[in-house]
Formats: structure tokens, C-alpha cells, sequence
């Protein structure tokens, strides 16, 4: 019932977009596909407001369009055909799960340009795109592990993908830099945005004796119990201060937009091209901390040291000696992970209280 | 485990339940009454948007609660009116109610997106408040716990020790022969969808203004089409809503502590677990079939039109 009832919104969601995205067709279109509203007050809202950073930047010579709430797998398929159908030239689609629909609609438009975030296949005209949200998380890891009094973090984690694990482990290895009994519990709520959820998540595993919450999902219903419950929490992809004036210590920003506009100017000039992928980091700009606050200032100085080694690249936040979950050597001593193998992270480092979900 | 860990998680259990049940023991009079109205969702959320909207506004969670309730039951005339004044097909008109909900609540949200939320206070009585283990289970809880047990009680008694409750029960089981016995169906019909919207209204207001205080699109995330489900999980039954909403909020969390616990089962079993509790005793309940018939309302979701 519910999914039929979530394709029927899709579907008006894409008559009411194709309705007003009919005129100016000469311009060069710009056209982004979420997955939750806008104004979710994270993940999307940080790619919307790239959105508009982009029409700031190029103005008159671009027009954008984006649908939002669009739900992954066949839905997606749909709405990126109708993306680019309706005369886009390039397309963002902005989650993990529309990385097969992705590929799947730019076979059948290989006059479009696409751009998927957070995967990782490409194609002639696909591109993928990520950050390296993981730099951050060794961060906020480290400032755990510096104010924790119960050695005990609570992540409240959304879907076992790559992305998410790797998160995790980073988190780890950041809190394990200062005390290397930390502990980590681990939460599944199988969902990206539902705030009961991920409350319900936050109060059980304050229940349970954490002090420190983060989270990889995208309301900020996590920090607000953290406000309550007098604990710490981090922001996830936007500056969740408001809900959290006192829990929050900093929060991992995503910054898109300087990458959009970078990304446009080269399809509208032509040196574009299919097959790339791009990840970038905090050196880059694609990701910045928000301010460090609420802490003791020789925690903010170590979390701001930290932020300049990752950025100079002095600092890999997976460098060995690291083991695997199960206690067998992932990383030797001094070596550093490889971008694939962090791509497709499915496995935890040594650590984590938590059975992996496959 | 200590007694005020166990007092934690039965209060958030409490928490995570109420909303349900508020939500189901509406839409349970509305069917018993004979009207299948598929759009709590869209009641719920809009009551959740207004109810945040009411607090933010005024400063008053009171007020938001009010609105809440002021908004489910203005979703739940127009309703009213095409399923029950046009007699239009129920099913279709109830779906429309819940896609017209959450496009509407996303709009009216629109500026109250990330604004930091004003809760409900609970209840704090001195002494009894801090009695160990069951004091804040018993005095200290957010005042619409209170509201959903009682209201659960009233139905109750409404609907199986008076004369108005028989009434509406004999017109959701026979609507022509209760107009041919000079009964206003569609008034009672219309007072029973109206009270089916101020509970729908009234758990979107506890999500805002309790459960998570804060607006977030779309923040019913589907916790209507539980209530929907509950109701004929209860056969229709007062007490056994109460029964299903805890299970399945007891279920709920539950499994989020055995995950932080670390026990190995895969997370995705755990979380299609609350779903699947209710579905295994929804089979068990529902084995005497002579029962089952008895309580479900026989003309539920037939159109009436008066001069038929």
C-alpha cells in the first residue's frame, strides 16, 4: 500500500515539475533529482542549496530544475527519464540507491550529461561524485573520544551501504587515536529521514549508557534528544545548532556548490567527459567543519590540528596498523587504505560491537 | 539492567506507542460507524504541521495541540463530504486525503523546517513523580498519554454501554435498516468521521509537540497506515487496540535495544520485526472465524445515499 502510494506521489510530484519546466529551452539546463524535500534541514538541503549557489554563480546563462521526495529504485527510473526527457543537459542524481537507475536511463540518452553522487559505476556519459565524509568522521571521532566519560558512542546508521560502514569504522579509528578502549554501538534504523526512528534509536542507546550520539541519517531528531538527555552529539551534513545549541559540537558540512559550478562550466564549454570520478575532501572545500564549540579548548585545538594534517595530507584517517572486525590484519603498519577498498567498504574494523548486516 | 534503565524504556516505549493508538481509536469509531476513511496519514500529518505551527506561533504547545485537533477535523469534513454528502467510492476518497495531507503539510511547513520545536510538559507531582520505577511511568508523562488511555476508555464504554454507541454500531453493521428505523445516518456518520479526524489530528500533535518536537516533511513516515492496520488487528475491539499499539511500539523498541546490545540478528529482520509480531498475532487473534464476522461492521465502506 504504502509503496503504491509513494509512486503515486512521485508521479504527481512529476506532473507538477514538468508543467513549469516547459519554456526557455535554448539555455543550458541544469537539473537535480533528491531524495527527501528540500528543506529536510540536511543531506538534500545541502545539494539544494548548492543548487541556488549555482544559479548565484552562472545566473542568466543556466536555468535549473530538481524533483524531490523521489523514492530510490523504479521511481527513480522514472523520474531521471523524465529529467532527461524534458531537456535537461546535465543531471545530478543524489543518492546511492539511483546509481543502477542512473546508468539504466543514460544508455537511452546518450546526449545527456549525468552525474551521480555517493556510487560507484560510471559510463560514457555517467560521472560519480562523493566526498570524503569519512575525514570528517575521524574528526568528530576524535573530540569523542577526548570528552566521552563512558568510553561509549551511539551511531544511529540508516542502511549498510559502503559509504555508511566506512563512516563508522572512521568514526572508530578517530575515537581509538585518544582512547583506545573506545566503544561504539551501532543502530540500524533501516531509513534516511524518520524522525521517530531515529529518536526512538537515540533514546535506547542513551538508555543503554552512551554519552556521545552521531548519526548517519538525516533529521535532526538525534540531537534534540541529545539536547535533552544533557549528552554530545554532531551535526549531520548541515549545522544542526538550532535543535542542538548546547549538544552539538560540530557538525560535518557538505558544500557542494563550488563542484556544481565547476561541473556546469565544463559541460557548457565542453570538456566534460563521461567515466570520471571525482572525490574530494576537506582540502577541497566539498566538505568543512562547522564551528568547534562546546568542548574544552585543548580538544577544539587537537580537532583543529587534526583538520589541517587531513587537509595537508599529512594525516590518512585509515592508516595501519588497523585490523578487521574478526581480528585479521587489514592494514600493515604506516600503510594507507586505498580508494576502491574504501568504496566498497563491507567490513568492520576491530572494535565494533555490532554484526554487519548484509 | 537497573530499575531506571527499565523506567526508560518503558516511558519510550509509552511515547512511541501513544501516537498509534490515539490515532487508531479514532479511525475505530469511524469504522465501527461503517466508514472506511484511508486517510489518517494525511489527518495525522497535517495535524502534526498545524500542531508545530499553533506552538511556534503562539508560544503555546496547548494551543498547538488544539490545532492539531482543529486541523484533522477540518481534513476529515472534506471527507466527509465526498465520501459520505456525494457518496463517493470511500477507498479512492480516503487515498486522495492522504496524498492531499502530505502535500498540504509540506507547504504549510514550508517556514518551519529545522525551527526548534516547543514540547508538551509532562506531568510532575511532587512525591509520586519520583517514586521508584513506576513514578514517571504512572505521574510523570507527557499529558496525551493520559489523553489515549482515557479516550480509549470513553470509546469503550461509548460504544458498548450506551444507547447513542449501539446506534452507531447498528448503522455500520446495517445503514439502511437503521434509516429505515428513522436513525440519521449520515449525522452520526459525520460526527464519528469528524472525532475519527480530531484523534488523527491529535497523534500528529504528539509527534510535533512530544514525540519529536520539531517539523520534518513527511514526519508521519507511514504511522497512519499502522493505526489503519491496528484497528482491524483489535477486530475492531477497544482494548485490544491498546493491546496492538503497545506490542507494536514494545516490539519496536525492543529491537533497537537488542541492536545496541550488539545481539547478532540481522538488523533488517529487526526492524520488519514490529510488523511481523503483529501480523503472527493478527492470525492467532483471528483464528475463530464466528468472532472475527461477529465484530467486523458489516457495511463497512458501502456508500449510503439516504433516498435509496
Amino acid at each position: 500500500m504504502r509503496k503504491t502510494l509513494l509512486a503515486l506521489a512521485a508521479g504527481i510530484a512529476l506532473a507538477a515539475t514538468s508543467g513549469g519546466a516547459a519554456f526557455a529551452q535554448d539555455k543550458f539546463k541544469a537539473c537535480f533529482v533528491y531524495i527527501g524535500p528540500v528543506t529536510d534541514g540536511g543531506w538534500t538541503q545541502a545539494h539544494d542549496e548548492a543548487r541556488q549557489y549555482v544559479e548565484e554563480q552562472l545566473g542568466d546563462e543556466i536555468e535549473t530544475a530538481y524533483l524531490e521526495n523521489v523514492p530510490e529504485g523504479p521511481d527513480s527510473e522514472r523520474a531521471i527519464t523524465r529529467m532527461a526527457r524534458s531537456g535537461c543537459n546535465i543531471v545530478f542524481t543524489t543518492s546511492f540507491g539511483y546509481m543502477d537507475p542512473t546508468i539504466a536511463v543514460a544508455e537511452k540518452h546518450p546526449d545527456v550529461m549525468f552525474e551521480h553522487a555517493t556510487g560507484y559505476k560510471t559510463a560514457d556519459n555517467v560521472t560519480n561524485y562523493n566526498a570524503r565524509f569519512y575525514e570528517g568522521r575521524y574528526i568528530i571521532g576524535q573530540i569523542a573520544g577526548n570528552i566521552s566519560e563512558t568510553g561509549t558512542a551511539g551511531y544511529i546508521a540508516s542502511f549498510p551501504i559502503p559509504e555508511v560502514v566506512m563512516g563508522i569504522n572512521a568514526f572508530l579509528q578517530g575515537a581509538r587515536s585518544v582512547d583506545p578502549d573506545f566503544k561504539l554501538k551501532v543502530v540500524w534504523v533501516n531509513s534516511w529521514h524518520d524522525a521517530g526512528k531515529e529518536a526512538d534509536a537515540a533514546k535506547a542507546l542513551v538508555d543503554q549508557g552512551v554519552d556521545i550520539l552521531t548519526q548517519h541519517t538525516d533529521s535532526a531528531a538525534p540531537m534534540q534528544v541529545a539536547e535533552e538527555r544533557g549528552i554530545h552529539a554532531f551535526g549531520q551534513a548541515f549545522d544542526q545548532s538550532e535543535a542542538g545549541p548546547t549538544a552539538q559540537k560540530t557538525a560535518i558540512l557538505d558544500t557542494w556548490g563550488p563542484y556544481y559550478v565547476k561541473r556546469i562550466k565544463m559541460a557548457m564549454d565542453g570538456t566534460w567527459k563521461g567515466g570520471e570520478s571525482t572525490w574530494d575532501g576537506l582540502k577541497d572545500g566539498i566538505l568543512t567543519m562547522a564551528p568547534y564549540r562546546n568542548m574544552p579548548d585543548d580538544v577544539k585545538a587537537m580537532a583543529e590540528e587534526t583538520e589541517a594534517k587531513i587537509k595537508s595530507g599529512e594525516l590518512h584517517p585509515f592508516t595501519g596498523p588497523i585490523n578487521k572486525q574478526d581480528g585479521t590484519e587489514w592494514l600493515a603498519e604506516g600503510e594507507t587504505a586505498e580508494d576502491g577498498t574504501l568504496l566498497g567498504m563491507d567490513f568492520y574494523v576491530e572494535g565494533v560491537d555490532d554484526t554487519l548486516p548484509n | 539492567m537497573d530499575v531506571n534503565m527499565l523506567q526508560n524504556i518503558l516511558l519510550t516505549i509509552a511515547t512511541a506507542s501513544t501516537p498509534l493508538l490515539l490515532a487508531a481509536i479514532g479511525e475505530l469509531v469511524v469504522e465501527r460507524s461503517g466508514v472506511l476513511n484511508l486517510g489518517v496519514e494525511g489527518m495525522m500529518v497535517i495535524g502534526a504541521v498545524c500542531g508545530f505551527a499553533g506552538a511556534f506561533i503562539t508560544g503555546s504547545p496547548w494551543i498547538g495541540a488544539l490545532a492539531g485537533i482543529l486541523a484533522g477535523v477540518l481534513l476529515s469534513l472534506l471527507f466527509g463530504f465526498l465520501a459520505l454528502s456525494l457518496a463517493t467510492n470511500q477507498v479512492a476518497t480516503g487515498l486522495s486525503l492522504t496524498l492531499l495531507g502530505i502535500g498540504l503539510s509540506g507547504m504549510i511547513g514550508e517556514d518551519f523546517v529545522g525551527r526548534a520545536g516547543i514540547r508538551l510538559p509532562r506531568l510532575d507531582l511532587p512525591v509520586l513523580s519520583d517514586l521508584p520505577l513506576v513514578g514517571k511511568l504512572l505521574f510523570g508523562q507527557d499529558p496525551l498519554f493520559y489523553v489515549s488511555i482515557a479516550l480509549t476508555a470513553a470509546v469503550m464504554w461509548f460504544l458498548f454501554k450506551t444507547r447513542t454507541g449501539l446506534t452507531l454500531r447498528s448503522i455500520g453493521d446495517n445503514h439502511k435498516s437503521a434509516h429505515a428505523l428513522g436513525i440519521n445516518v449520515l449525522l452520526y456518520r459525520y460526527l464519528a468521521v469528524m472525532f475519527g479526524g480530531a484523534c488523527a489530528g491529535l497523534a500528529g500533535a504528539h509527534l510535533s509537540l512530544v514525540y519529536t518536537p520539531q517539523w520534518v516533511e513527511n514526519m508521519t513516515a507511514g504511522r497512519g497506515w499502522i493505526a489503519l492496520a491496528l484497528v482491524v488487528f483489535a477486530s475492531w475491539r477497544p482494548w485490544r487496540v491498546i493491546g496492538g499499539a503497545y506490542l507494536f511500539g514494545a516490539v519496536t523498541i525492543g529491537q533497537i535495544h537488542a541492536q545496541a546490545l550488539g545481539i547478532p540478528i540481522p538488523s533488517q529482520l529487526m526492524s520488519a520485526l514490529p510488523y511481523l509480531a503483529t501480523i503472527v498475532v493478527l492470525v492467532l487473534i483471528s483464528r475463530d472465524r464466528r468472532l472475527t464476522v461477529i465484530n467486523t461492521p458489516a457495511s463497512l465502506a458501502q456508500p449510503f445515499v439516504p433516498d435509496r
